[in-house]
């Protein structure tokens, strides 16, 4: 790399670099001034805090319950919940899509059926998983499961039907049988459609695991929104949902790791 | 002497809920030991569907394959094929690609490894066992595509237009390369082609076949002097235009325009 870099090329990198710079300038000044005005608003009495809160109780609320361990209970058992729904639906979502692969009868057989559930609202589901599985942490775990699967499925073998037929050519000459083309062209061909997919499962996984607290919870994120609001503690249910923003921002962020790491 | 290939008056129709679609009809023709065939015709006259009969990946409505004399039962290992794109596995490096078939095959040991990696070092990929397939040329790509057959040490190549995907420049320089890589090994090689240059220059004989369905219209034995051994050296003698023409002639009165 021993070109000469012209004026006009640094010209540009520093019109860029100066746009960049202008964009984080301005998305943290909104969230400034949004923060300002709502805790403004609040003090001088413009909304009332007791129903919206304000910046300022939700962060003393925040501290409160970092000094007193709760928040990394409750946020521990929500994260764990959503990780072991999200474990099941990508085990659950590859085996069916193979499934569907490898079979055409079964997958036509499928397809309406799976068409029709994955439509369906998951919400819809709960109180039935209710009194099939009590009000207990499998229910949870099931309801997050349900809102992704059907769909993880859906995506996975439309995926997978797309391969291209002469890579299925190529195995075949070679004298592969169809469990080669699975083991060595369809399944690497599609890790990065499978980490795509994932990237949708987990924020999935988690709408579900939040349904299922709200409903038969005792601890966790879902547990402490009913609970805060049921209860009128406003401060208590913003905090959590604050938490909830970084949580499910940092899962996307982890999957999105995985997949720099892929490309790699 | 016994043929490398026998064809026997095969026959295959497609079947679909539109109809059936009679690709190929009593087709004959028997191919020598070491013999270059290429086989040209109209667009969609099913010369692939012929290549594909006698790899053993679709099995003919009528007819028979022979190889040294026995009937052919499906896929056979003594047959290679080679399709129009290299299509190697990004995620694998040059040499993981080239044992592929070993690998499916399960006959990936010390001394297959060994064949393959002498094979990469005779055809000038050894510094690039350890790359990916995306940071070779075109056609260093085609080369290591036809090394990952060669692996399984087939006796008959069949050469599915395996040039049409690269610029006009690499193509001849690849057919040029991947010819001579087949002749030095002593293969028995049929091609199939839309590129009627391309087939009088490295073909011993070609075979032209009608339009839809498929019959052996004519077959032209082609010769050229002894020291016009490549298919760059056939471009320039002055037998390679009348071939060209009489290749053209046949295959116009078959009906392509």
């Amino acid at each position: 790399m021993t070109e000469q870099v012209t004026s006009a090329q640094l010209e540009f990198v520093e019109r860029q670099m100066k746009r960049r710079r202008w964009v984080t300038i301005i998305r943290g000044l909104v969230l400034f001034v949004l923060l300002g005005a709502w805790e403004v608003g609040a003090r001088a009495g413009l909304i009332n805090d007791f129903i919206f809160s304000s910046p300022s109780r939700i962060f003393f609320c925040f501290n409160e319950m970092v000094r007193d361990g709760s928040i990394f209970y409750h946020t521990g058992i929500t994260i764990l919940e959503t990780l072991i729904s999200f474990f099941f639906v990508i085990v659950l979502g590859i085996g069916g899509a193979i499934i569907l692969w490898s079979n055409q009868m079964i997958s036509e057989v499928a397809d309406p059926y799976l068409v029709m559930l994955n439509s369906l609202p998951k919400s819809a589901l709960a109180p039935i998983l209710i009194v099939w599985l009590g009000a207990n942490v499998r229910t949870i775990i099931v309801a997050a499961i349900s809102v992704a699967i059907f769909g993880s499925i859906l995506t996975l073998h439309n995926g997978f039907s797309n391969m291209d037929p002469d890579q299925i050519k190529l195995i075949i000459s070679l004298g592969g049988s169809r469990k080669d083309i699975m083991t060595k062209v369809l399944l690497p061909g599609s890790i990065p459609m499978i980490v795509s997919n994932m990237k949708v499962n987990i924020g999935l996984c988690l709408v579900g695991v939040i349904i299922g607290e709200f409903l038969v919870a005792r601890a966790g994120l879902g547990y402490l929104i009913i609970y805060g609001s049921q209860t009128f503690q406003l401060s208590l249910v913003m905090s959590s949902i604050f938490i909830l923003c970084v949580m499910s921002g940092m899962m996307y962020m982890g999957i999105g790791m995985i997949e720099k790491q892929i490309k790699q | 002497m016994i043929p490398k290939l026998e064809v026997k008056h095969l026959s295959h129709s497609f079947h679909s809920m539109d109809g059936e679609t009679r690709a190929l009809s009593d087709i004959s023709f028997s191919v020598k030991k070491g013999e270059f065939l290429a086989i040209v015709g109209p667009s969609g006259c099913g010369k692939s569907t012929l290549l594909s009969l006698i790899s053993g990946l679709i099995t003919p409505s009528d007819g028979e394959i022979w190889i040294d004399g026995n009937k052919m039962v499906g896929a056979d290992p003594r047959i290679g094929y080679m399709l129009q794109k290299d299509h190697l596995l990004e995620w694998r490096n040059i040499f993981s690609n080239a044992c592929l078939g070993l690998e499916i095959q399960k006959k990936l040991n010390e001394v297959s490894k060994e064949r393959v990696r002498k094979l990469l070092m005779t055809y000038g990929l050894d510094a690039f066992s350890d790359m990916k397939p995306s940071e070779l040329s075109g056609g260093m790509r085609q080369r290591a595509a036809l090394i990952r057959t060669l692996a399984l040490q087939p006796d008959i190549l069949l050469l599915d237009e395996p040039f049409s995907a690269l610029d006009y420049q690499t193509r001849l320089a690849v057919c040029d390369d991947i010819s001579m890589i087949i002749r030095s090994q002593g293969k028995t090689a049929i091609l199939v082609t839309h590129d009627l240059s391309e087939a009088v220059s490295v073909a011993d004989r070609i075979l032209i076949l009608t339009k839809r369905p498929a019959q052996i219209k004519t077959t032209i034995p082609i010769c050229f002097p002894d020291n016009a051994n490549s298919p760059l050296l056939r471009r320039n003698c002055p037998e390679f235009s009348s071939y060209f023409n009489d290749v053209w002639n046949s295959l116009r009165e078959g009906g392509v325009s």
